[in-house]
Protein backbone atom coordinates (compact mmCIF):
# COMPACT_ATOMS: atom_id res chain seq x y z
CA UNK A 1 0.00 0.00 0.00
CA UNK A 2 1.33 3.43 -1.13
CA UNK A 3 2.82 5.96 1.61
CA UNK A 4 1.88 9.36 2.59
CA UNK A 5 3.99 11.82 3.88
CA UNK A 6 2.25 14.57 5.86
CA UNK A 7 3.24 16.69 8.99
CA UNK A 8 1.14 16.64 12.26
CA UNK A 9 2.00 19.33 14.92
CA UNK A 10 5.31 19.90 12.38
CA UNK A 11 5.99 16.49 13.13
CA UNK A 12 6.90 14.32 10.08
CA UNK A 13 4.56 11.25 9.64
CA UNK A 14 4.39 8.66 7.32
CA UNK A 15 0.94 7.18 7.08
CA UNK A 16 -0.77 4.23 4.69
CA UNK A 17 -2.90 6.13 2.30
CA UNK A 18 -6.36 5.05 3.79
CA UNK A 19 -5.68 5.77 7.23
CA UNK A 20 -7.58 8.73 8.96
CA UNK A 21 -5.86 11.34 10.10
CA UNK A 22 -6.84 10.23 13.56
CA UNK A 23 -5.07 6.90 13.09
CA UNK A 24 -1.94 8.31 11.94
CA UNK A 25 -1.58 10.56 14.76
CA UNK A 26 -2.44 8.33 17.39
CA UNK A 27 0.41 5.84 15.53
CA UNK A 28 2.81 8.40 16.16
CA UNK A 29 1.97 8.86 19.70
CA UNK A 30 -0.15 11.73 19.66
CA UNK A 31 -3.02 12.24 21.43
CA UNK A 32 -6.40 13.45 19.56
CA UNK A 33 -9.55 14.00 22.13
CA UNK A 34 -12.45 11.65 21.18
CA UNK A 35 -15.78 10.13 22.04
CA UNK A 36 -17.77 8.51 19.03
CA UNK A 37 -14.78 6.74 18.21
CA UNK A 38 -14.40 3.60 18.90
CA UNK A 39 -11.40 1.25 17.44
CA UNK A 40 -13.01 -1.40 15.86
CA UNK A 41 -16.26 -0.10 14.43
CA UNK A 42 -16.36 2.46 11.54
CA UNK A 43 -16.86 6.05 12.20
CA UNK A 44 -19.19 8.70 11.60
CA UNK A 45 -17.96 11.90 12.90
CA UNK A 46 -20.87 12.99 15.47
CA UNK A 47 -19.27 14.01 18.30
CA UNK A 48 -16.51 16.90 16.47
CA UNK A 49 -14.33 16.31 19.38
CA UNK A 50 -11.61 15.38 17.59
CA UNK A 51 -11.78 18.20 15.44
CA UNK A 52 -8.08 19.11 13.43
CA UNK A 53 -6.54 22.40 11.75
CA UNK A 54 -5.31 21.78 7.70
CA UNK A 55 -3.38 24.18 6.51
CA UNK A 56 -5.11 25.57 3.46
CA UNK A 57 -8.31 24.16 4.43
CA UNK A 58 -11.50 26.63 4.54
CA UNK A 59 -12.72 24.89 8.48
CA UNK A 60 -11.73 22.54 10.93
CA UNK A 61 -12.31 18.73 10.18
CA UNK A 62 -12.92 15.70 12.42
CA UNK A 63 -9.86 13.53 12.56
CA UNK A 64 -11.33 10.27 12.81
CA UNK A 65 -13.52 10.82 9.07
CA UNK A 66 -10.48 12.70 7.15
CA UNK A 67 -7.86 10.96 4.80
CA UNK A 68 -4.73 11.17 5.34
CA UNK A 69 -3.15 13.19 1.91
CA UNK A 70 0.46 14.11 0.74
CA UNK A 71 2.04 17.20 1.83
CA UNK A 72 -1.42 17.74 4.38
CA UNK A 73 0.00 19.79 6.97
CA UNK A 74 -2.57 19.04 10.43
CA UNK A 75 -2.67 20.58 13.81
CA UNK A 76 -4.29 19.17 16.68
CA UNK A 77 -3.78 21.72 19.71
CA UNK A 78 -3.95 25.19 18.97
CA UNK A 79 -6.10 27.50 20.81
CA UNK A 80 -8.91 27.89 18.07
CA UNK A 81 -9.44 24.40 18.31
CA UNK A 82 -8.92 23.99 22.42
CA UNK A 83 -11.56 27.08 22.47
CA UNK A 84 -13.93 25.04 19.97
CA UNK A 85 -13.48 21.51 21.91
CA UNK A 86 -14.27 22.93 25.06
CA UNK A 87 -17.61 24.49 23.94
CA UNK A 88 -18.89 21.49 22.26
CA UNK A 89 -17.74 19.57 25.46
CA UNK A 90 -20.35 22.36 27.21
CA UNK A 91 -23.18 22.10 25.02
CA UNK A 92 -23.42 18.34 25.21
CA UNK A 93 -23.62 18.38 29.60
CA UNK A 94 -26.06 21.33 28.95
CA UNK A 95 -28.19 19.10 26.61
CA UNK A 96 -28.97 16.69 28.56
CA UNK A 97 -29.02 16.04 32.59
CA UNK A 98 -25.87 14.92 33.65
CA UNK A 99 -25.90 14.85 37.30
CA UNK A 100 -22.26 12.82 37.67
CA UNK A 101 -22.88 12.67 41.97
CA UNK A 102 -25.88 10.43 41.64
CA UNK A 103 -24.47 8.74 38.19
CA UNK A 104 -23.49 5.04 37.63
CA UNK A 105 -20.54 5.63 35.76
CA UNK A 106 -19.05 8.57 37.82
CA UNK A 107 -15.37 8.19 37.68
CA UNK A 108 -15.45 5.64 35.07
CA UNK A 109 -16.79 7.97 32.48
CA UNK A 110 -15.13 9.12 28.88
CA UNK A 111 -17.04 12.16 29.41
CA UNK A 112 -15.87 12.87 32.47
CA UNK A 113 -12.24 11.99 32.01
CA UNK A 114 -12.22 14.45 28.75
CA UNK A 115 -13.89 17.18 30.90
CA UNK A 116 -11.20 17.00 33.64
CA UNK A 117 -8.48 17.10 30.91
CA UNK A 118 -9.46 20.01 28.91
CA UNK A 119 -10.20 22.09 31.77
CA UNK A 120 -13.96 22.20 31.57
CA UNK A 121 -14.65 23.89 35.57
CA UNK A 122 -17.90 24.97 34.59
CA UNK A 123 -20.43 25.29 31.72
CA UNK A 124 -21.35 28.55 30.35
CA UNK A 125 -24.46 27.79 28.05
CA UNK A 126 -27.80 27.19 29.84
CA UNK A 127 -28.32 24.27 30.94
CA UNK A 128 -31.36 22.60 29.07
CA UNK A 129 -32.81 20.01 31.39
CA UNK A 130 -35.01 17.95 29.42
CA UNK A 131 -37.50 15.41 31.20
CA UNK A 132 -36.29 11.75 29.88
CA UNK A 133 -36.77 8.41 30.46
CA UNK A 134 -35.36 5.34 32.14
CA UNK A 135 -35.86 2.18 29.86
CA UNK A 136 -35.26 -0.86 32.54
CA UNK A 137 -37.10 -2.96 30.97
CA UNK A 138 -34.37 -5.33 29.90
CA UNK A 139 -33.94 -8.21 31.90
CA UNK A 140 -29.99 -7.71 32.00
CA UNK A 141 -29.50 -3.83 30.87
CA UNK A 142 -30.92 -0.16 31.64
CA UNK A 143 -31.01 2.57 29.43
CA UNK A 144 -30.87 5.85 30.84
CA UNK A 145 -31.85 8.74 28.10
CA UNK A 146 -30.88 11.57 30.86
CA UNK A 147 -27.05 10.14 30.22
CA UNK A 148 -26.88 9.62 26.50
CA UNK A 149 -24.58 11.92 24.38
CA UNK A 150 -25.67 10.82 20.79
CA UNK A 151 -22.58 9.15 19.83
CA UNK A 152 -23.84 6.11 17.77
CA UNK A 153 -21.15 3.60 19.57
CA UNK A 154 -23.96 1.22 20.82
CA UNK A 155 -25.58 1.77 17.28
CA UNK A 156 -22.73 0.79 15.18
CA UNK A 157 -21.43 -1.89 18.00
CA UNK A 158 -25.00 -3.34 17.44
CA UNK A 159 -24.95 -3.38 13.79
CA UNK A 160 -21.68 -3.88 13.14
CA UNK A 161 -20.13 -6.12 15.29
CA UNK A 162 -23.31 -8.00 17.00
CA UNK A 163 -25.05 -7.69 13.34
CA UNK A 164 -28.58 -7.80 15.58
CA UNK A 165 -29.42 -4.59 13.79
CA UNK A 166 -31.47 -3.80 16.72
CA UNK A 167 -30.69 -0.24 18.07
CA UNK A 168 -30.93 2.95 15.77
CA UNK A 169 -31.32 6.50 16.04
CA UNK A 170 -35.04 8.19 15.88
CA UNK A 171 -36.05 11.90 15.78
CA UNK A 172 -33.67 14.65 14.42
CA UNK A 173 -31.67 17.38 16.37
CA UNK A 174 -32.08 17.98 19.94
CA UNK A 175 -35.11 15.49 19.85
CA UNK A 176 -33.04 12.57 18.66
CA UNK A 177 -33.60 9.33 21.05
CA UNK A 178 -31.67 6.12 20.79
CA UNK A 179 -34.64 3.78 20.18
CA UNK A 180 -34.33 -0.29 20.21
CA UNK A 181 -36.63 -2.06 17.22
CA UNK A 182 -39.35 -0.42 16.35
CA UNK A 183 -39.24 2.42 19.10
CA UNK A 184 -40.75 0.00 21.60
CA UNK A 185 -39.24 -1.42 25.11
CA UNK A 186 -36.19 -3.04 24.92
CA UNK A 187 -37.52 -6.16 26.46
CA UNK A 188 -39.77 -6.14 23.41
CA UNK A 189 -37.27 -5.78 21.10
CA UNK A 190 -37.28 -9.10 19.42
CA UNK A 191 -33.98 -8.40 17.35
CA UNK A 192 -31.61 -7.91 20.40
CA UNK A 193 -29.25 -11.37 21.30
CA UNK A 194 -28.98 -10.25 24.72
CA UNK A 195 -25.41 -9.92 23.49
CA UNK A 196 -24.29 -6.86 25.98
CA UNK A 197 -22.12 -5.32 23.42
CA UNK A 198 -23.52 -1.84 23.14
CA UNK A 199 -23.24 -1.42 27.64
CA UNK A 200 -19.51 -2.24 26.90
CA UNK A 201 -19.27 0.34 23.97
CA UNK A 202 -21.04 3.44 25.76
CA UNK A 203 -18.58 6.27 27.13
CA UNK A 204 -21.06 7.77 29.40
CA UNK A 205 -23.47 6.06 32.07
CA UNK A 206 -26.44 6.17 29.33
CA UNK A 207 -26.10 1.91 28.96
CA UNK A 208 -25.53 0.23 32.27
CA UNK A 209 -25.89 -3.37 33.79
CA UNK A 210 -29.00 -3.51 36.13
CA UNK A 211 -28.16 -3.71 39.58
CA UNK A 212 -24.84 -1.09 38.69
CA UNK A 213 -25.81 2.00 41.67
CA UNK A 214 -23.86 4.95 41.55
CA UNK A 215 -19.92 5.02 40.18
CA UNK A 216 -20.06 1.29 40.26
CA UNK A 217 -20.73 1.01 36.13
CA UNK A 218 -17.39 -0.31 35.07
CA UNK A 219 -16.50 -1.63 31.67
CA UNK A 220 -14.37 -4.48 30.38
CA UNK A 221 -12.97 -2.91 26.80
CA UNK A 222 -11.11 -5.62 26.45
CA UNK A 223 -13.99 -7.60 25.32
CA UNK A 224 -14.90 -6.03 22.47
CA UNK A 225 -10.75 -5.63 21.56
CA UNK A 226 -10.49 -9.41 21.84
CA UNK A 227 -13.92 -9.39 18.74
CA UNK A 228 -11.96 -6.40 16.82
CA UNK A 229 -9.02 -8.29 16.79
CA UNK A 230 -10.66 -11.93 16.12
CA UNK A 231 -12.50 -10.02 12.82
CA UNK A 232 -9.53 -8.12 11.85
CA UNK A 233 -6.64 -10.21 11.94
CA UNK A 234 -8.44 -13.47 12.65
CA UNK A 235 -6.81 -13.98 15.64
CA UNK A 236 -8.16 -15.10 18.94
CA UNK A 237 -6.00 -13.97 21.36
CA UNK A 238 -7.17 -14.35 24.91
CA UNK B 1 -18.46 19.07 56.35
CA UNK B 2 -15.19 18.47 53.40
CA UNK B 3 -14.29 21.96 55.21
CA UNK B 4 -14.45 20.72 58.56
CA UNK B 5 -12.30 17.48 57.15
CA UNK B 6 -9.15 19.90 56.67
CA UNK B 7 -8.21 19.21 60.03
CA UNK B 8 -5.66 21.07 61.84
CA UNK B 9 -4.65 22.69 59.25
CA UNK B 10 -8.36 24.97 60.13
CA UNK B 11 -6.03 26.29 62.66
CA UNK B 12 -3.50 27.93 60.47
CA UNK B 13 -6.28 29.24 58.50
CA UNK B 14 -8.05 30.96 61.15
CA UNK B 15 -4.46 32.55 61.85
CA UNK B 16 -4.38 34.08 58.54
CA UNK B 17 -8.31 34.34 57.66
CA UNK B 18 -11.48 35.67 59.85
CA UNK B 19 -14.36 33.72 59.03
CA UNK B 20 -16.87 36.29 58.56
CA UNK B 21 -19.77 34.86 57.50
CA UNK B 22 -21.32 31.30 57.13
CA UNK B 23 -23.16 28.45 58.99
CA UNK B 24 -20.26 28.91 61.84
CA UNK B 25 -20.69 32.43 62.49
CA UNK B 26 -23.41 33.96 64.51
CA UNK B 27 -23.75 37.06 61.93
CA UNK B 28 -27.03 37.27 60.23
CA UNK B 29 -26.29 40.21 58.13
CA UNK B 30 -23.81 39.57 55.38
CA UNK B 31 -20.66 42.10 55.96
CA UNK B 32 -18.82 44.72 53.92
CA UNK B 33 -16.02 44.61 52.49
CA UNK B 34 -15.16 40.81 52.32
CA UNK B 35 -12.37 39.62 50.42
CA UNK B 36 -13.41 35.80 49.76
CA UNK B 37 -16.67 33.67 49.83
CA UNK B 38 -17.01 30.12 49.27
CA UNK B 39 -20.75 30.11 47.97
CA UNK B 40 -22.07 26.70 48.17
CA UNK B 41 -25.57 24.96 46.53
CA UNK B 42 -27.65 25.68 43.56
CA UNK B 43 -30.07 28.95 42.92
CA UNK B 44 -33.59 27.47 44.64
CA UNK B 45 -35.49 30.13 45.83
CA UNK B 46 -35.94 34.00 45.93
CA UNK B 47 -34.05 34.19 49.09
CA UNK B 48 -30.78 32.47 47.25
CA UNK B 49 -31.21 35.41 44.58
CA UNK B 50 -31.13 37.98 47.26
CA UNK B 51 -27.96 36.69 49.03
CA UNK B 52 -26.27 36.21 45.86
CA UNK B 53 -26.34 39.81 44.78
CA UNK B 54 -25.42 40.89 48.15
CA UNK B 55 -22.44 39.18 48.62
CA UNK B 56 -21.52 40.16 44.96
CA UNK B 57 -21.23 43.82 45.75
CA UNK B 58 -19.83 43.29 49.51
CA UNK B 59 -16.97 40.57 48.19
CA UNK B 60 -13.44 40.81 46.04
CA UNK B 61 -13.52 37.37 44.65
CA UNK B 62 -16.53 35.07 44.98
CA UNK B 63 -15.87 30.92 44.59
CA UNK B 64 -18.68 28.61 43.14
CA UNK B 65 -17.78 25.95 45.56
CA UNK B 66 -18.99 22.27 45.20
CA UNK B 67 -21.36 21.01 42.04
CA UNK B 68 -24.74 22.09 43.16
CA UNK B 69 -22.89 25.87 43.20
CA UNK B 70 -21.28 24.69 39.87
CA UNK B 71 -23.73 22.85 37.99
CA UNK B 72 -26.69 23.03 39.23
CA UNK B 73 -26.53 19.10 40.48
CA UNK B 74 -29.31 17.37 42.18
CA UNK B 75 -31.61 20.02 42.91
CA UNK B 76 -31.42 20.88 39.69
CA UNK B 77 -32.90 17.80 38.76
CA UNK B 78 -36.21 19.34 39.41
CA UNK B 79 -36.20 21.11 36.75
CA UNK B 80 -36.73 18.35 34.72
CA UNK B 81 -40.32 18.36 35.97
CA UNK B 82 -41.03 21.56 34.61
CA UNK B 83 -41.44 24.74 36.99
CA UNK B 84 -42.32 25.44 40.48
CA UNK B 85 -45.89 24.74 40.49
CA UNK B 86 -45.39 21.19 39.08
CA UNK B 87 -42.09 20.23 41.61
CA UNK B 88 -44.66 21.57 45.07
CA UNK B 89 -47.83 19.76 43.13
CA UNK B 90 -45.81 16.25 43.22
CA UNK B 91 -44.12 16.97 46.61
CA UNK B 92 -46.89 18.12 48.62
CA UNK B 93 -50.09 16.79 46.56
CA UNK B 94 -49.01 13.79 45.08
CA UNK B 95 -46.76 12.03 47.02
CA UNK B 96 -48.51 13.42 50.76
CA UNK B 97 -49.30 11.06 53.20
CA UNK B 98 -51.93 12.80 54.86
CA UNK B 99 -52.64 16.90 54.86
CA UNK B 100 -51.91 17.44 51.01
CA UNK B 101 -51.55 21.33 50.94
CA UNK B 102 -48.47 23.36 49.58
CA UNK B 103 -47.14 25.26 52.27
CA UNK B 104 -47.41 29.09 51.90
CA UNK B 105 -46.17 31.94 53.94
CA UNK B 106 -45.30 35.27 52.84
CA UNK B 107 -42.10 36.85 53.77
CA UNK B 108 -41.16 33.07 55.73
CA UNK B 109 -40.90 30.85 53.35
CA UNK B 110 -39.09 31.99 50.10
CA UNK B 111 -41.15 31.31 47.03
CA UNK B 112 -39.32 28.74 44.50
CA UNK B 113 -37.38 29.78 41.46
CA UNK B 114 -39.08 28.92 38.37
CA UNK B 115 -35.97 27.02 37.69
CA UNK B 116 -32.98 25.89 39.41
CA UNK B 117 -29.78 27.49 38.19
CA UNK B 118 -26.33 27.20 39.26
CA UNK B 119 -24.20 30.57 40.77
CA UNK B 120 -22.64 32.05 37.76
CA UNK B 121 -26.31 32.01 36.15
CA UNK B 122 -27.35 34.94 39.07
CA UNK B 123 -23.93 36.55 39.45
CA UNK B 124 -20.17 36.31 37.97
CA UNK B 125 -17.87 34.41 39.95
CA UNK B 126 -14.59 34.27 39.63
CA UNK B 127 -13.26 30.87 40.72
CA UNK B 128 -15.26 27.61 40.55
CA UNK B 129 -14.33 24.31 42.40
CA UNK B 130 -16.35 21.64 41.54
CA UNK B 131 -17.12 18.23 43.62
CA UNK B 132 -19.51 16.55 45.36
CA UNK B 133 -17.97 17.60 47.88
CA UNK B 134 -14.56 19.13 46.58
CA UNK B 135 -12.35 16.85 49.25
CA UNK B 136 -10.62 18.28 52.08
CA UNK B 137 -7.25 18.13 49.91
CA UNK B 138 -8.60 19.79 47.31
CA UNK B 139 -9.97 22.83 49.42
CA UNK B 140 -6.98 23.57 51.01
CA UNK B 141 -4.83 23.51 47.84
CA UNK B 142 -7.24 26.07 46.59
CA UNK B 143 -7.12 27.99 49.58
CA UNK B 144 -3.32 28.12 49.57
CA UNK B 145 -3.13 29.31 46.27
CA UNK B 146 -5.39 32.51 47.04
CA UNK B 147 -4.19 32.67 50.48
CA UNK B 148 -0.21 33.34 48.82
CA UNK B 149 -1.43 35.53 45.83
CA UNK B 150 -0.56 32.37 43.20
CA UNK B 151 -2.72 32.71 40.40
CA UNK B 152 -4.94 29.98 40.61
CA UNK B 153 -4.57 26.78 38.25
CA UNK B 154 -6.48 23.61 39.44
CA UNK B 155 -5.57 19.70 37.78
CA UNK B 156 -7.85 17.80 35.82
CA UNK B 157 -8.33 15.64 39.05
CA UNK B 158 -9.44 19.04 41.14
CA UNK B 159 -12.14 19.83 39.08
CA UNK B 160 -14.02 16.05 38.68
CA UNK B 161 -17.38 16.75 38.89
CA UNK B 162 -19.47 14.40 41.06
S1 LIG C 1 -22.53 10.08 32.01
FE1 LIG C 1 -20.51 10.80 32.71
S2 LIG C 1 -20.61 13.01 32.50
FE2 LIG C 1 -22.71 12.24 32.44
S3 LIG C 1 -23.42 12.28 34.57
FE3 LIG C 1 -22.56 10.26 34.24
S4 LIG C 1 -20.42 10.44 34.93
FE4 LIG C 1 -21.19 12.51 34.60
S1 LIG D 1 -26.45 5.07 24.68
FE1 LIG D 1 -24.25 5.39 25.05
S2 LIG D 1 -23.26 4.51 23.21
FE2 LIG D 1 -25.42 4.82 22.71
S3 LIG D 1 -25.49 6.82 21.73
FE3 LIG D 1 -25.97 7.14 23.91
S4 LIG D 1 -23.98 7.61 24.84
FE4 LIG D 1 -23.54 6.72 22.84
S1 LIG E 1 -14.28 11.18 17.40
FE1 LIG E 1 -14.28 12.23 15.54
S2 LIG E 1 -16.18 13.22 15.52
FE2 LIG E 1 -16.28 12.03 17.35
Amino acid sequence: MAAKTLTINGQLISAEEDQTVLAAARDAGIEIPTLCHLEGLPDVGACRLCLVEIVGWPRLVPACVTKVAEGMEVYTDTERLRKYRRAILELIFAERNHVCSVCVSNGNCELQNLAMKLGMDHVRFEYRHPNLDVDVSHRLFGMDHNRCILCTRCVRVCWYVECAGTKNVAGRGVNSRIITDMNQPWAEAETCTNCGKCVQGCPTGALFYKGATVAEMERDRSKLEFIVTAREKKQWLV
Amino acid sequence: MSFLDMDEWLVELQQRADVVYGPFVDTKEYPQDVDLVLIEGAVCNSDHVELLHTLRSRTKVVVAFGDCAVTGNVPAMRNALGGAAPVLQRAYIELADTNPQIPRAEGVVPPLLERVVPVHAVIPVEHFLPGCPPDAGKIKAFLTMLLEGQPVQLSPQEIKFG
